[in-house]
């Protein structure tokens, strides 16, 4: 590593595929064209309606070299979620390949070759531990046609056991490596005629123990990240992008910029005109023979800019605006059962609360980084990225090429959490190349980049109302939810919240009340709106969360009863029937909204912390529960509020409900990761703009979470499934929307104030 | 200017002002060393100077001279970062792994310094260093086994 002249090329994953794939010894090769459904005319759910689709083909995805090593490909971008090691281990385990012998190496960006490759919405085990276990069957059955075929015996005799075939009646064995060449010869069997294993051969899918494929590269620091790639003769560029969205650049003056040692070149990006879609910002290029000397080149630049449409974007002020539209009646109605309003009036007491969830940026903590150059008319792209195929079709757009002149190869990504999703900063590394005429350069995005010019978490207004009988049983909901839409980055004057966002908790509450109303007033962009982990669940599942303790309270019940109660009695609710359509793009069939989990989820959390149990003045219990991914999750945190109105967490409890558990290690880390995301954006983070500019641009300004305020303690409890042919449900997001409600409950019961807007930074001081 | 990185004497031809993060990233090439924030908020650029954690993206490469920088490509020389890397890996700590070598180097001086730790001590020595992906359970933990390691 310390040689500067090491070919550091070779650490890249698509040079180990090309390794990999192309030299001797690697027999199951080269595969065959994507298998895709037929494709009727019928409403594709699930992993088959998705672009591209999916691929089972296992020449796509294994090889197996003569000394034995197993050779698997992980197409999905790995970001913390442990696909690498998750999906190649569903093969390994099917084929019976030994994982001390398995090498895992990443695709590139190609979905008509491996499927659908958008590392997004919780999807990856959900849609492919299927595929990855027909991949393994079909390799372990072509491994086991072969030592047949080779020992002449009826192929049923035969077994695949922990890395060879076993003629048991002789005794006799054959390795995989011994078995590669003749194993290549056999055909692919059809689907219908795969066997596979049983749960109770499985050696590492629902296993406790599995390690990371890259953990011993991670603590030793060879791993490499967008931002760690290097290639021959390159140079480092930073970019001063438009301040404002919609900005555009007027002039500027590099005379001290190049006097700086190590500036090469300055240089100059088009900008786009909202809306953004994955279009590159634009902006004034710092070319440098090192990172650092571009930033300080960056520093030294002179730029007018043109005020774009956006200038006048005041986080303060457009609050206010929608705050008004969400207390006001009317906007779009998206839901109406029975007589809401009627009955609001007529009811016994009535609650009425507002709810207020700010900006978030994804702040991954590797910055957006990409390298580019452009070789005989093709362009060659290394960066960590959740979304490869979107980096190819949207840098061939700008380069005006064809797909095919493009690849993307994707390194770990130093988090993601939707940021990543986006690839404005592939095409600018791109764009940056070509202004060079194809040399290699690595386009670097400071804190500040990131920050500033993130796709933001969208800025909320949630307005609620619940009337009650004599009771104190439930008999109205009003909610009004108001947010700048996601699709206002890809269409203009975009202003309603799209199905998918309504379908994240606000449509689809499975809650037994009779009159039921939720409207959507509009609400217009002034920043590019984009997805962070769990997207709109986050204020819907805050507001609506807090508001059922709030009517807990009024109604003085204990807010678990209370919830159960709403829920009502165990039935499967078709998603239509709640107008939401979309239902993660899963079957209504396969994923009803069932309340019976619900409820388990409920209950195990409660239990499982004791819920209710004797606590000292100034702590206290909160619970949430909330639906999304297909997945159920309730949780529980015990919160300490000191006298300077501080809070902290001793404990955090999770109930998850996701169907099978592949990886439950896996699982367990991604709820704990996310009941700390949660904390930061309950307790300290908030994305604010002035003059349209944001008013945080590093992580003194934008807090997350750090050791001193993280929970002490996170327990996750894993419903465990039937078996692994019930339907999957997503875990990288669903544990995210109940921790800031929960916080919030738990501050209510510890100290009787009621936060209803976030984060909650200072508003417990006295 | 003359550099002694992970017991290596190197030399380098940057301004004196150059940080030694990019100093060790672009111009010698050794990755290992994140950049997070470049303002001494993150933690992801930690090495050691002199047996001291540092953040390397505020660190001019002019302060090292005449001092031995040691970075996560080294960090197992010691019998410490040796235990610390077991540690975590046993407990599968990273999650996307980015933070971990700043942590790693942040443990290992802590332990180094302070065997046994406390939480409270935990605290004070990790909080400078962010992780995103929230790992900070099983960091707490891994020290803990770290430190037991060391006991033995
Ligand atoms: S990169 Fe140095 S502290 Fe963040
Ligand atoms: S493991 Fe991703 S930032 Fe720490």
């Amino acid at each position: 590593m310390t040689d500067n002249n090491l070919p550091q090329i070779e650490n890249i994953s698509r040079r180990s595929i090309l390794k990999g794939f192309a030299l001797s010894g690697l027999v199951l090769a080269v595969g065959m064209p994507a298998q895709l459904l037929a494709a009727d005319e019928k409403q594709k759910y699930g992993r088959d309606g998705m672009p591209n689709g999916w691929v089972d083909d296992p020449l796509v995805f294994v090889s197996i070299a003569e000394d034995g090593t197993v050779t698997i490909v992980a197409h999905r971008s790995e970001m913390g979620q442990g696909v690498r090691t998750s999906l190649p281990m569903v093969v390994a385990d099917e084929m019976e390949a030994d994982w001390q012998q398995v090498k895992i190496v990443q695709a590139e960006g190609n979905e008509k070759r491996y499927g659908n490759q958008n590392t997004d919405g919780s999807r990856s085990m959900r849609h492919f531990f299927m595929p990855m276990r027909n991949v393994g069957a079909a390799a372990r059955m072509m491994l086991e046609a072969a030592a047949a075929a080779m020992w002449a015996v009826p192929v049923a005799e035969v077994k695949a056991k922990n890395h060879q075939v076993i003629h048991a009646k002789s005794g006799k064995t054959l390795g995989f490596g011994e078995l590669a060449q003749k194993a290549a010869e056999m055909a692919v069997p059809e689907n219908q005629n795969l066997i596979y294993k049983s749960a109770d051969e499985f050696n590492y899918i629902g296993k406790k123990d599995n390690k990371l494929v890259d953990g011993f590269d991670i603590a030793t620091g060879q791993t490499t990240y967008g931002m760690d790639v290097r290639l021959d003769d390159m140079v480092y560029a930073v970019v001063a992008h438009p301040p404002a969205y919609g900005d555009t650049l007027k002039s500027y003056d590099d005379t001290e910029t190049l006097k700086v040692p190590g500036v090469i070149k300055v240089l100059t990006l088009p900008s786009s005109p909202p809306p953004a879609v994955f279009n590159p910002l634009g902006g004034v290029v710092v070319v440098a023979s090192n990172t650092w000397a571009a930033i300080q080149g960056r520093k030294k630049l002179s730029i007018e800019w043109n005020a774009g449409p956006n200038r006048q974007y005041d986080s303060a002020k457009f609050r206010e605006t929608l705050q008004a539209s969400s207390k006001q009646k009317g906007g779009k109605v998206i839901r109406s059962k029975g007589e809401t309003y009627n009955e609001l009036a007529n009811a016994s007491s009535t609650i009425t609360a507002d709810y207020y969830i700010p900006h978030l940026a994804q702040a991954p903590m590797e910055p957006p980084a990409a390298t580019a150059r452009i070789v005989d008319n093709v362009c060659e792209i290394w960066t960590a990225t959740q979304n490869p195929q979107a980096g190819v079709d949207t840098v061939a757009k700008w380069l005006e090429v064809k797909p095919e002149q493009v690849k993307v190869n994707v390194t770990l990504l130093g988090g993601g959490f939707g940021r990543k999703s986006k690839p404005d900063y592939l095409v600018e590394a791109a764009l940056i190349s070509k202004a060079l005429g194809g040399q290699a350069v690595k386009t670097v995005w400071t804190r500040e980049d990131d920050i500033q010019h993130s796709y933001f978490h969208t800025v909320s207004a949630e307005h609620l109302e619940a009337g009650f009988d004599e009771s104190g049983n439930t008999t109205a909901w009003l909610h009004r939810t108001v947010a700048p839409t996601i699709a206002s980055t890809f269409a203009k004057d975009a202003k309603n919240e799209m199905p998918m966002e309504l379908g994240m908790g606000v449509v689809n509450i499975p809650f037994d009340v009779k009159n039921i109303q939720i409207e959507n007033p509009e609400a217009a962009a002034h920043t590019r709106i984009g997805w962070y982990r769990s997207v709109s669940n986050i204020p819907h599942a805050f507001a609506i969360q807090s508001f059922i303790a709030e009517m807990a309270h009024k109604t003085k019940k204990d807010h678990k009863d209370f919830l159960l109660a709403l829920i009502g009695p165990d039935r499967e609710i078709d998603p239509a029937s709640l107008k939401d359509d979309w239902n993660y793009g899963e079957s209504p069939e396969l994923y009803p909204l069932n309340t019976t989990r619900m409820k388990g989820v409920i209950n195990m959390v409660t239990d499982k912390a004791d819920w209710g149990k004797t606590l000292p003045k100034g702590s206290g219990q909160g619970l949430a529960v909330h639906y999304s991914f297909v997945t159920y999750v309730a949780t529980v945190v015990e919160v300490v509020v000191n006298d300077d109105g501080e809070v902290s967490i001793p404990r955090i409890d999770v109930a998850v409900d996701c169907g099978p558990q592949v990886n439950p290690e896996r699982i367990r880390s991604q709820i704990e990761g996310a009941c700390i995301m949660g904390a930061s954006l309950a307790l300290t983070s908030e994305i604010t703009f002035k003059d349209g500019v944001t008013v945080q641009d590093n992580f003194d300004g934008y807090q997350v979470t750090r050791m001193d305020a993280a929970p002490k303690e996170i327990h996750v409890h894993l419903v465990p499934a039937k078996d692994f042919n019930q339907p999957l449900g997503g875990v990288g997001e669903p544990g995210m929307p109940p921790v800031a409600p929960a916080i919030c409950n738990a501050i209510f019961n510890a100290t009787g104030k009621r936060i209803r807007e976030l984060p909650i930074r200072y508003q417990l001081e006295s | 200017m003359k550099l002694t990185i992970n017991g290596e004497s190197r030399q380098v031809d940057v301004p004196a002002d150059t940080p030694i993060l990019w100093t060790l990233r672009d111009v010698l090439g050794m990755t290992g060393t994140k950049f997070g924030c470049g303002k001494a908020l993150c933690g992801a650029c930690t090495v050691m100077l002199d047996g001291q954690p540092i953040r390397s993206c505020v660190t001019p490469i002019s302060a090292a001279e005449n001092k031995k920088i040691t970075t996560i490509e080294a960090i197992s020389e010691d019998k410490v970062g040796q235990a610390v890397q077991e540690a975590w890996q046993s407990i599968n700590v990273p999650q996307c792994g980015y933070c971990q070598s700043g942590q790693i180097v942040a443990a290992t001086a802590l332990l180094r310094d302070n065997p046994n730790p406390t939480d409270e001590d935990i605290d004070t020595a990790m909080s400078g260093n962010i992780c995103r992906c929230g790992t900070y359970t099983r960091i707490r933990a891994a020290i803990k086994q770290a430190a037991q390691q060391g006991d033995k």
